[in-house]
């Protein structure tokens, strides 16, 4: 096992999604880089004089800087032609990088910095003891957005961060949960190949401020994903690209009976603001095609789909690192990601880079099968 | 070689032969024409920098924060409304010891909006840490540059330095400058060498959290630190006066050896307060100056030899710390405080807001002077408009 670059011993609560996540960040991207970081806990747990937890080198200057701090480190690095060997990460929590950094943050993009920011999404200000932030979803109670006989919690939906981001020129915008380590460090490690500006957004649950079970916080931030409530997704110069899907996604109350900043929603009256909320997670499964039975995303892909030929279509052999694509009914599908086409080889006797309409109908499974695998485009002359 | 140029054009020469590895700015009047120039200069090729256009004066302060901690020579300007915002980060890279140079072209503060000149801006951010310069002419604006980042940068200093210059009375007029050359000032300024970066090879930690156990001693070491600065100042003018022929000290004295009354000032205002020394001079009056060119750390043993023995200190400034006094008048009155025979110490509001002062201006100084002393003297308000004030009733 590597080295940790974000070394055990510091004080973040039991069960902190936000120490997780930053760990596997800095594991995926070091240790040839530089981080900043926003005020907030994560700076405050990990730097605490005469100690640091950082075995990269690492800065943290104020609240609402991260992204321009980045910004000089990274035309230093220029200026000292060390431009590709030493990469930048910019740190932030929900307040610091959607209100306080907000416009530090357009302002690296629009600028074309290459650096990575990473916000760490724990959806209210944790460090100064739980206030409602730009990122705190509808209804979560906080301390500035507590529950009482006229309100029910925060008033207001999440703000659309990817989407602003990526309107401001980010070249790759992620959601990821620490939920999903493999996929969080995939993301960062891809995220890092990209040139200028990107950014990813990390869902990390906080006992403290959430009010749960230290031990549930892999288990809240997967039910966050798998009712649709917080969507995992890529997209590539301002276009969706990949999106996590969800076979049967469950219902929110899951997600949300286990939390008490949700409590109050479970009290009689508290219907109508779980059916809104509900409503929230059915606009994304919809939105971002999370779930099958909502195509709106993939309905708009298709309008630009890359043509394939076959000879094309041979290159994605899955081999070597190389991606694996298939065809089916005139529809190119990544199956890269799928551990049943590992080096593009399926059961031995299907092979990545050609068209598998045929090889369908003897198959001991339906075409369904397919129904979850991001298609990325069409085989030219075989559309439906 | 000598050029006549505008104020800010000298000084965005003297940035250029300082060789910056990184200038981030955001326009504000009147700061803009120096950094037009360098982004000219670096447009041309002649200036091999990275320019970078901030979206803001606290992200343009953040960038060459970030910048100096990663190792690089960085340089910033700005004004007014401009310095206000990046105080914040003024604070934190004076914390953090990155030696930036950073021109604070003085303008006034809003409200009401005024774009013209006088020190309140560069006076507001007094406490920040930075070491504070100000020019009383272009050539010494320039001259001075060059000398902050020698400062900024010793070995033990390792303190941001804000050179202050009047809006408009400097930045804006043009007078011939001797303008050195890169051989020259390549030989008096060398590459920088941070000792402490941000760089994997050798991971350190920037900006930790101090609690009470460490942090009264940080600020502790800034305050030594800054104080001793005071003796590097004096050090690297006396060696830009032997490699280019002028320097100009910390304080200056004109004249202040006999006088009896003696004015304190600092920026273009002591040239006009030289002139009326001059013409007083003749008429055998015992009057002198003493500018003060190094504010912050404030040179409080030179000013208290200067002036232990005079009748009357007359402090004129173009700040006002709202509620109190001018800011020179409350370090005038600490640094005499407890001689055996402290002289009469009057301080004197001026200029603000772009008003013009004159010679005129200055005698009335002295007119006032008969008086007994005032702390807050205001000189040439228009007494009309003062009556219009909702309040005035009140005051009356």
């Amino acid at each position: 096992m590597p080295r940790n670059l974000l070394a055990p011993g510091h004080t973040a609560c039991a069960g902190c999604g936000q120490a997780l996540a930053a760990r596997l960040v800095v594991n995926a991207a070091g240790p040839d880089i530089i981080v900043t970081n926003a005020t907030g806990c994560l700076e405050v747990f990990t730097s605490l004089s005469p100690m640091s937890s950082w075995e990269v080198p690492w800065i943290h200057s104020l609240f609402e800087n991260s992204a321009a701090i980045a910004s000089g480190i990274e035309v230093a690095l220029k200026a000292l032609g060390k431009s590709g060997e030493v990469k930048v990460l910019a740190f932030g929590g929900d307040g610091g990088t959607a209100d306080i950094g907000l416009q530090a943050l357009s302002g690296m993009i629009e600028r074309g910095h290459d650096v990575l920011y990473v916000c760490y999404d724990n959806e209210a200000y944790m460090n100064t003891g739980v206030q409602r932030s730009g990122l705190t979803p509808m209804f979560a109670r906080t301390t500035t957005s507590p529950s009482g006989k006229v309100w029910w919690g925060n008033f207001r939906p999440k703000k659309d961060m990817p989407a602003i981001v990526a309107a401001n020129g980010a070249s790759y915008v992620a959601t990821a949960s620490v939920a999903y380590p493999r996929d969080l460090m995939k993301k960062v490690k891809k995220a890092l190949t990209f040139e200028g500006p990107k950014y990813i957004q990390i869902h990390v649950p906080c006992p403290l401020g959430w009010v749960h079970e230290p031990s549930l916080t892999p288990r809240i931030a997967k039910l966050a994903v798998e009712t649709g409530l917080y969507p995992l997704f890529e997209m590539e110069n301002g276009k969706i690209t990949r999106v996590r899907k969800v076979k049967n996604p469950k219902p929110i109350t899951e997600y949300l009976k286990l939390q008490k900043r949700f409590r109050h929603l479970f009290k009689p009256g508290g219907e109508k603001e779980i059916e809104i909320l509900q409503e929230i997670a059915n606009e994304n499964l919809r939105r971002y095609g999370i779930s099958d039975s909502f195509a709106q995303v993939r309905e708009e892909k298709e309008e630009e789909m890359k043509k394939f030929t076959l000879e094309e279509l041979e290159k994605f052999d899955g081999r070597d690192g190389k991606p694996a694509y298939i065809a089916y009914k005139g529809k190119v599908y990544d199956v890269t990601e799928s551990s049943l086409w590992e080096q593009g080889e399926h059961e031995g006797v299907h092979f990545a880079g050609t068209d598998l309409t045929e090889g369908m109908e003897d198959a001991p499974h339906l075409e369904d099968v397919l129904e979850g695998f991001p298609i990325v485009g069409e085989l030219e002359g075989e559309g439906e | 070689m000598k050029k006549v140029v505008e104020g800010s054009k000298g000084v965005a020469e003297a940035v250029k032969l300082c060789r910056p590895q990184v200038i981030a700015a955001y326009p504000i009047t009147p700061q803009t024409h120096i950094t037009e120039n360098l982004a000219q200069f670096v447009a041309d090729g002649e200036l091999k920098a990275e320019y970078v256009h901030a979206e803001s004066e606290h992200s343009a302060a953040s960038i060459v924060l970030g910048a100096s901690a990663a190792g690089v020579r960085a340089y910033t300007a700005t004004s007014s409304q401009g310095l206000i915002l990046m105080a914040e980060v003024l604070f934190n890279i004076a914390g953090m010891r990155l030696p930036i140079v950073l021109t604070c072209v003085n303008r006034a503060l809003s409200a009401p909006i005024n774009i013209w000149n006088d020190q309140q801006d560069s006076f507001a951010v007094r406490d920040a840490g930075f070491i504070q310069l100000y020019a009383e002419t272009n050539q010494e604006a320039a001259d001075t540059h060059i000398q902050a980042f020698k400062v900024a940068e010793h070995k033990d200093v390792q303190i941001p330095v804000m050179v202050a210059m009047d809006g408009y009375i400097l930045s804006h007029s043009y007078e011939p400058l001797e303008i050195p050359s890169l051989k020259e000032v390549d030989g008096f300024l060398p590459p920088r060498k941070a000792p402490f970066k941000l760089d994997p090879k050798s991971p350190l930690s920037f900006g930790v959290m101090g609690p009470p156990t460490h942090y009264m001693e940080t600020r502790y070491h800034l305050h030594q630190d800054l104080k001793n600065a005071k003796e590097v100042v004096k050090e690297v003018d006396k060696e830009f006066g032997e490699v280019f022929g002028r320097s100009y000290g910390i304080v200056e004295n004109y004249f202040a050896d006999d006088a009896e009354v003696v004015f304190v000032s600092l920026g273009s205002v002591v040239g006009t307060i030289r002139e009326v020394v001059d013409t007083l001079r003749n008429e055998g009056k015992k009057v002198g100056c003493l500018k003060i060119r190094l504010y912050r750390p404030f040179p409080s043993d030179e000013v208290r030899e200067m002036l232990e023995d005079k009748k009357k200190v007359l402090v004129v400034e173009k700040d006002i710390s709202l509620g109190a006094t001018g800011g020179l008048y409350s370090d005038l009155v600490t640094s005499l405080y407890g001689l055996p025979k402290v002289p009469s110490i009057y301080g004197f509001i001026v200029g603000l807001g772009g008003r013009d002062i004159t010679t005129q201006t200055v005698l009335k100084i002295i007119e006032e002077s008969e008086k007994p002393a005032q702390a807050d003297k205001f000189i040439d308000l228009d007494e009309e408009i003062v009556k219009l004030s909702p309040l005035a009733e009140r005051r009356s």
